[in-house]
């Protein structure tokens, strides 16, 4: 008895113990700042969460910082799916980083949550693609420092394929069926689809996640149901049936199966390109042709550098982000390390790889990611709805409305 | 699935103190003072010294850092515990005290506070919105609310102290002009600049960027009057090298404990849920925690829509844990009397190498596991079934056949070893009279074995069923609870089971809700508490035999 209740206990409060476990055993650690702010020597000591394909980059250019001010920046890589998540945790607790990067789709829950501080660039503020700065603004106040683009565009095989022709998704499927490979038109799923992915065919039905004002900032009206949206889960359900899509194909087995020359399409971001072109492949990267007629708009995301709203070291912090990471140089840096468009026009200019390139074709038509708080309760159902489309396990239409509402109604509760 | 096979008892820390200073003679007078100590110095007492001198200094070293950051619970504690930890180790009445006081304090950290601060959380609102102090959301409405006048310049900025106060020097038109929190900016003729930044003021210092780093929260919180006219707006910096005009949105009034609009003047007052709010219902973020009562323990049961679902998955829970417990426990008895018979040969190689599924991992067996069965290229459907497409995962029905398929092979090993070890515990001369009587095989099993069996694996069986109950890693890696359900607010799935549905209300369905997922795993600790208290006295009648 005694044991077994023990036992539960424990299963039940590691919860507690996840939400909360800095509470009562960092105490230690806690005090070290604490230490070194009294202390005074010159230089104070940030802590910045990146992830790993960006940690490589940013290295070099917090090197430099350092050796321009003395401050020390502490890089710290965390996956890429928990920065956001981790960072609305820790931060109220005190313990959290001084500085994050991350896509900017977070930007609203944080604000929500009161853990981002504004950022004020001043006349820095026009060195950057207009769309990159109004990425890292939320309600008229400006919270962080745009890094670099981003975006899906298709990317081509020319060993299996040298040319397109389709202005189409069914021709591209059709012509991609004829080399004759395993698959067709690769587009990275997993149990709970991924929407990210299949957006530039959601939008070529002209069914947008969210209603865009007249300014481009996102609103919370939903726009993908009705017939547009029952057109396009239609159509995956027709795309999952000819096994174009297949939810039991994920990022990891989609980029493998061109790698290995299995499918002469893929649908990708630039971050998998390096691997494609130091694998030693022959690629183009191409605009997507659109499915439902309208344009196929892929997601365009910002990445950014945000400063945490109870950092205890706010001009320093200050100093590196919105004084350092603005300056052409270390967006060069940025660029040359990591093989991503700046968002720096000046550093922008200068890029000249076909590749980066034909991801800025490709996203010149694309749509920001919405940063509102309300796309948190989005991704679950969107995701999970998609798959069960896709795999055929619910009807289409009755499964796009249910989703929709389900949507609103959290959109609602929250 | 790791089995619940670690016991909870006293801790063998402080070896040596064990074993009283001449226990053999038995003396019954506990002998005074330090001078007892200082005749039976031995081996073992130094040990003991060494230990308790570290687990003093860990003790201070927490009580120190505490101090610093002003946290005075914790501190209460680590005093509280370290006088018990002291008095234990010295005293030489303490002797039980001497063991139960390590695992009693692991206890209180681990398990007790764990505990209470899931209560406590279950009864608010924290998540998201909701995820600090009013004080905290206070101080963030301020600064998000600030905002910069429009049109106005930028200004270099030099951070400069007067006496003890703080203060902001700007170049404006060529012009130095200082100023402090007090005293809006005026003009210093005086001041020195070169290459565009003030060097000297008169009657003040110019604070290196060592100093700056020294004082950051005091110079990013103070604001400058750029004029006597508040309407002007006031300057502030962030850098320390640059300041901007700022004119404040919303302004908080202490004394009403209200946010205020400046332009319109529309009153946020702070409402019962944890947000300041105006007359017509709009809502400033962030909010702050508060207290909610029981709405968090009936968040399941008054949405219509999770209706349906959250039945489905409580009886799910039931059934996989019932499941598991009886296919595991059958297949482990079934080989355990196979392989307890003499007649099989290599009985040993046998055994070593059932026990194999128990030794790996369970978080990796079921990762690995939910590879194989993947529906296009899992090893299962690939090479076993000669790429037939069975959606082993994506099934709803198949899910939870895998599921628990998957739980029997990583589980049926533990039962095999305590069935085992059961077995052999059995008198064979029982046996032996029961064949003399005429009984056969069958019976023998049915009257004999298997109720012998219960009297010591009965209670095992039912702490794995509590554990099964709770079984989140197998679920999470394997099906990671889907495929989901269709049309239910959170997203959840056919194979969660209440744990994993908790995680996937807190974490995953969006904004994460703590204070619902922490009520809900009370509820699962009531449940699986009253299904063990209920199970253990049902056992208590097995061993009346």
């Amino acid at each position: 008895m005694r044991r077994s209740i023990i036992l539960a206990g424990a299963t039940v409060t590691a919860l507690a113990l996840t939400a909360c476990g800095s509470g009562s055993s960092d105490s230690a650690e806690s005090a070290a700042p604490e230490a070194t702010e009294s202390a005074a020597t010159a230089e104070g000591t940030l802590t910045m969460w990146v992830d790993d394909t960006r940690i490589g980059e940013m290295q070099p250019v917090v090197d430099a910082f350092t050796e321009k001010t003395g401050v020390e920046v502490d890089l710290v890589q965390k996956a890429s799916g928990d920065i956001g998540p981790d960072f609305v945790a820790q931060v109220p607790t005190g313990e959290g980083p001084d500085i994050i990067t991350s896509a900017h789709d977070g930007l609203g829950e944080w604000v929500n949550n009161g853990v981002v501080a504004p950022i004020e660039l001043g006349d820095k503020a026009d060195g950057f693609a207009p769309a990159a700065m109004a990425a890292m603004a939320y309600d008229g106040q400006t919270y962080g420092v745009p890094l670099s683009i981003e975006n899906i565009a298709l990317v081509r095989n020319n060993d299996l394929l040298d040319e397109t022709s389709a202005t189409t998704f069914d021709e591209l499927v059709e012509q991609a069926k004829g080399a004759g490979t395993e698959f067709s038109v690769l587009i990275q799923q997993g149990e709970e689809s991924d929407p990210y992915h299949l957006y530039p065919l959601q939008t070529s039905f002209g069914a947008p996640v969210f209603a865009q004002a007249d300014d481009g900032s996102y609103t919370s009206d939903i726009e993908m149901g009705g017939d547009a949206g029952h057109a396009f889960s239609e159509y995956l359900a027709k795309l999952g049936d000819e096994d174009v899509l297949d939810i039991s194909i994920d990022g990891e087995k989609a980029k493998q199966a061109f790698l290995d020359g299995d499918a002469p399409y893929i649908l990708t971001g630039p971050w998998n390109t390096t691997a494609f072109t130091e694998a030693g492949m022959d690629i183009s990267v191409l605009p997507i042709p659109s499915a439902g007629g309208e344009p196929s708009q892929p997601f365009v995301g910002v990445q950014g550098v945000f400063i945490s709203a109870k950092s205890e070291n706010p001009v320093l912090a200050n100093e590196f982000v919105a004084n350092y990471l603005t300056t052409e140089e270390a967006q060069d840096v940025l660029y040359t390390e990591g093989g991503r468009t700046p968002a720096l026009t000046a550093s922008a200019a200068k890029v000249d790889d076909p590749i980066l390139t034909g991801f800025n074709d490709a996203g010149m038509e694309g749509a920001p990611m919405p940063a509102i708080p309300e796309m948190s309760s989005v991704w679950g159902f969107w995701g999970t709805t998609e798959a069960q489309v896709v795999d055929g396990q619910a009807d289409a239409d009755t499964a796009w409305d249910q989703m929709v509402d389900n949507i609103q109604g959290a959109i609602d509760a929250g | 699935m790791t089995h619940p096979t670690a016991v909870e008892g006293p801790t063998t820390a402080g070896s040596g103190n064990g074993s009283p200073p001449e226990d053999s003679s038995g003396t019954r007078r506990p002998r005074r003072g330090w001078a007892s100590h200082a005749r039976d110095v031995r081996p073992g007492f130094l040990v003991k010294l060494a230990l308790v001198a570290l687990a003093n200094a860990v003790g201070l070293y927490g009580i120190l850092a505490a101090w610093a950051v002003q946290s005075w619970g914790i501190l209460a504690f680590l005093v509280l515990a370290l006088v018990a930890v002291d008095w234990a180790y010295f005293s030489r009445r303490a002797l039980a005290a001497k063991y139960l006081v390590p695992g009693l304090i692991f206890l209180f950290v681990y398990q007790i506070f764990a505990m209470g601060y899931t209560a406590y959380v279950a009864f608010t609102n924290y998540g998201d919105g909701h995820n600090s102090t009013k004080d905290d959301a206070i101080a963030q409405i301020s600064e998000q609310n600030e905002r910069r006048v429009e049109g106005s310049a930028s200004y270099p900025l030099t951070v400069v102290t007067q006496g003890d106060e703080l203060g902001f020097a700007i170049v404006d038109d060529g012009q130095v002009r200082v100023g402090s929190a007090e005293q809006p900016f005026e003009a210093e003729p005086d001041a020195v600049v070169e290459n565009g930044s003030i060097t000297s003021i008169p009657d003040g210092d110019v604070l290196s960027f060592v100093d700056v780093a020294g004082r950051q929260s005091e110079i990013t919180q103070l604001r400058v009057p750029l004029s006597d006219d508040p309407e002007s707006g006031s300057i502030r910096t962030q850098d320390g090298s640059t300041g901007f005009v700022y004119q404040p949105a919303l302004a908080y009034d202490e004394d009403s404990d209200t946010f205020v609009d400046t332009e319109t003047g529309t009153v946020y007052s702070p409402s019962g849920g944890g947000n300041f709010v105006s007359a017509d219902g709009q809502e400033l973020t962030p909010g702050w925690r508060v207290g909610v009562g029981f709405s968090n323990f009936s968040a399941m049961f008054t949405d219509s829509r999770m209706a349906g679902p959250f039945a489905s998955i409580f009886g799910w829970t039931f059934v996989f844990a019932a499941l598991s417990v009886l296919t595991t426990f059958a297949l482990g008895l079934f080989l355990a009397i196979t392989f307890n018979d003499e007649r099989v040969r290599g009985r040993k190689i046998y055994r070593s190498l059932l026990i194999l599924p128990y030794a790996f991992p369970g978080f990796l067996s079921a990762l690995v596991w939910s590879g194989m069965l993947n529906e296009r290229f899992g090893f299962v459907n690939e090479v076993l079934l000669g790429g037939a497409s069975v959606p082993w995962l994506t099934d709803p029905t198949l899910a939870k056949v895998s599921v628990i398929l998957v739980n029997l092979w990583l589980g049926f090993p533990y039962m095999f070893l305590i069935t085992t070890g059961a077995l052999q515990a059995i008198p064979s001369d029982m046996m032996e009279a029961a064949k003399i009587d005429g009984a056969g095989r069958w019976r023998m099993f049915r009257s004999l074995t298997l109720p012998m069996l219960m009297v010591s694996v009965a209670p095992l069986l039912i702490a794995s069923f509590a554990f099964n109950f709770n079984n989140f890693s197998l679920i999470f890696m394997l099906t990671g609870g889907g495929p989901n359900f269709v049309g239910t607010p959170y997203v959840v799935g056919h194979t969660d089971i209440l744990i994993s549905m908790v995680y996937s209300v807190a974490f995953e369905s969006g904004s994460k809700q703590y204070g619902v997922a922490s009520a809900l795993s009370i509820l699962i600790f009531i449940m699986v508490g009253l299904i063990s208290w209920i199970g253990f006295r049902r056992t208590r009648k097995l061993e009346e035999l």
